[in-house]
């Protein structure tokens, strides 16, 4: 058996996303191979060379890649498929835009989602924002997974497979990159965080959110993220979306605040591993999967914690 | 410009599903079932493309197409697109399981049968949550695809679609006919008046099956066990600010 996994990379380097991605492919069985699909990808394709148990990296470079879009990773990797028994992509939305568009051109039903890998064929999914756990069967002879990287632990970095050029597609393609607006921030990225600051519509204003926030994250090295109430007032910017129809995340710790806790908040964030809520509504859902529980203002209690942390060291 | 939307009859939002007990899939009997939120906000963004309005010029739209796959009742989701604003609908009569492979493949039938230049659909179901069906379907047709849209201009034989994407925004030019999938930030969706509620129940639906079409619809994946999802030990109430901070150095995260 043979799979290959789709690298989530910013061409310099790959994301921790891809070493958990390639955990779930070792939990498969047989031998792993990682594409590394971009531009001036050099460097992220060194990196997935590092990765413990990578048997080789193809590393396809070409302007066509330069921002990943579906329908050139599509015509990259449908041939490519030929090689494989399963192909993996990340829960990125990169990842997530171009697996369905390989699976249909292979007839093959993808398995999104997948938190758990039970054996070759054998996976878990959540279902209904997380609120039914599934066993899914694949007997397909080809299977396509987009796996949620949150839920598998990060492969190491020792390894040392070889690189092998592939071509990057030719097009013309249907559609065209015509710009970006990607927010920048010297705080960890949310998906890989290990500490996560949230705020929801009690924060009333963008200022207010980032006044309140930020300097609790910085103080605690944290990610910042948000519930959609928070991102639709516009608040946050759409990236910090945490939930069902955002992202999905697992740090060690979480701390929402000013948050209710609704179910589509809680599928972005209940596998984490503390959480902690600080909502002065004291029959806030948040406080049903809170391991530590505070009901208070925020406007004073974010303010005391900072204290707090301060003469406790941190 | 025709313009058709996918919508999907799901479990209503607000509620929350149960596991049969047996493990044997979820319980959704006597539960209020509603239209995917993110295919409602298909909906509204084609019929703004008709009426004019969210940045788009009256009659970019000439007629919206409202299709979906489900049981009889799917109906009452189709109802629902006709009151927002669709001229009509096309019921696809299929009960049980219809994954989104093969939900793409009767779609695309329909389109060749239809010709739309644009195909509207949401970026995901709120039951099954694949995210799949609209960048297949594009792959079937060979159209490109622009999904999770947050903002749509159309302009001639192209749509400029800026798209949520990790990190940020992403802008694209897709040359239509185009596959575009909606992301919750697109629009608002209106409530529907009752004139238009009344109204919607005079528009024509069509009624098809799968075999219409040619499509098989038989499962690929077998769903082998449905479980509850683990349940988070039960916390604890803290008092102050100091000893949460406690609580949590005990744990080891700060
Ligand atoms: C299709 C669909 C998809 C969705 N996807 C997502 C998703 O991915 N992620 C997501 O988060 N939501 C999602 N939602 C929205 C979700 O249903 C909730 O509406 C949303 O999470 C609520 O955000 P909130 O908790 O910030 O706001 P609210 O529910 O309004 O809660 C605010 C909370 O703040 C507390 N509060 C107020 N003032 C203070 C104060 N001074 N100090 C302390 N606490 C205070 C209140 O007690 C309240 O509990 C989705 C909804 C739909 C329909
Ligand atoms: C009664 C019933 C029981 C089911 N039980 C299970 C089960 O236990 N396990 C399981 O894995 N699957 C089950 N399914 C199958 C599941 O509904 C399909 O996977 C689904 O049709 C497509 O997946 P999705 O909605 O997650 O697709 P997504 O790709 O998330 O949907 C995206 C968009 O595609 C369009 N779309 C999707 N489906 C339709 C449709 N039917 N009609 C029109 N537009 C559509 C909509 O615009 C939607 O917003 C069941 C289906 C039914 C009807």
């Amino acid at each position: 058996m043979a799979v290959l996994v789709i690298a989530e990379h910013d061409n310099a380097s790959v994301k921790d996303a891809t070493n958990k991605v390639v955990t779930a492919a070792k939990a498969m069985g047989g031998d792993v191979d990682v594409l590394v699909a971009g531009s001036n990808a050099g460097g992220a394709a060194a990196a997935a060379a590092k990765i413990d148990g990578v048997r080789k990296v193809l590393h396809a470079d070409g302007a066509t890649l330069a921002k990943q879009m579906a329908e050139p990773l599509e015509a990259l990797i449908v041939p490519l498929a030929a090689n494989y028994d399963a192909i993996l992509f990340p829960a990125s939305t990169t990842g997530k835009n171009a697996a369905p568009r390989v699976a249909a051109k292979l007839d093959v039903m993808q398995v999104s989602g997948v938190i758990g890998v039970e054996g070759p064929d054998t996976f878990v999914r959540p279902i209904y924002a997380g609120n039914a756990i599934i066993t899914v069967q694949d007997s397909q002879p080809k299977k396509v997974l987009v796996v949620q990287p949150t839920a598998f632990k990060a492969a190491g970095n020792g390894g040392s497979a070889s690189v092998e050029m592939t071509a990057a597609p030719a097009g013309p393609f249907k559609s065209a990159f015509v710009s970006e607006e990607m927010a920048k921030s010297d705080r960890p990225e949310l998906t890989a965080a290990k500490r996560i600051v949230s705020g929801g519509r009690a924060l009333g204003s963008s200022e207010e959110f980032h006044k309140v926030l930020e300097p609790l994250a910085d103080k605690l090295g944290a990610a910042v993220g948000a519930s959609r109430a928070a991102v639709d007032a516009g608040y946050a910017p759409n990236d910090y979306q945490v939930g069902q129809t955002g992202k999905v995340v697992a740090p060690e710790l979480y701390v929402a605040i000013g948050i209710s806790g609704a179910i589509q908040h809680l599928a972005g964030m209940k596998d984490s591993k503390v959480i902690v809520a600080i909502n002065k509504d004291e029959d806030a859902p948040i406080f049903q999967v809170a391991d530590y529980g505070l009901v208070a203002d925020y406007k004073t209690a974010v303010p005391e914690l900072m204290e707090e942390l301060t003469k406790a060291g941190v | 410009m025709k313009v058709l939307v996918p919508v999907k009859r799901v479990l209503d939002y607000n509620l929350k599903v149960r596991v049969k007990p047996d493990g044997s899939g979820v319980d959704l009997s006597n539960l209020k079932m509603s239209i995917n939120p993110f295919c409602e906000i298909a909906i509204e963004e084609a019929v703004r493309m008709k009426e004019g309005g969210g940045g788009h010029a009256k009659d970019s739209a000439t007629e919206v197409v409202a299709v979906s796959i489900g049981p009889d009742q799917a109906q009452e989701t189709l109802r629902n697109a006709l009151a927002i604003g669709a001229d009509r609908g096309i019921l696809v009569k299929a009960d049980g399981e219809v994954e989104p492979l093969a939900v793409a493949k009767i779609l695309k039938a329909v389109i060749e049968a239809e010709k739309p230049d644009l195909v509207i659909l949401g970026k995901q179901a709120i039951d099954d949550d694949n995210n799949a069906t609209a960048q297949m379907l594009a792959a079937l047709l060979n159209w490109p695809q622009a999904t999770f849209a947050s903002k749509i201009v159309l302009a001639g034989s192209k749509a400029t679609v800026t798209r949520e994407v990790d990190g940020g925004l992403q802008t694209l030019d897709v040359d239509l006919p185009a596959i575009i999938s909606t992301d919750l930030r697109l629009n608002e969706p209106r409530y529907a008046s009752l004139p238009n509620i009344m109204k919607a129940k005079k528009k024509p639906i069509d009624a098809k099956t799968p075999a219409d079409y040619g499509v098989d619809i038989t499962p690929r994946l077998k769903v082998t066990k449905t479980a509850e999802p683990g349940k988070r030990q039960a916390g604890i109430k803290v008092k102050t600010t100091a000893e949460l901070v406690g609580k949590l150095k005990e744990a080891g995260v700060i």
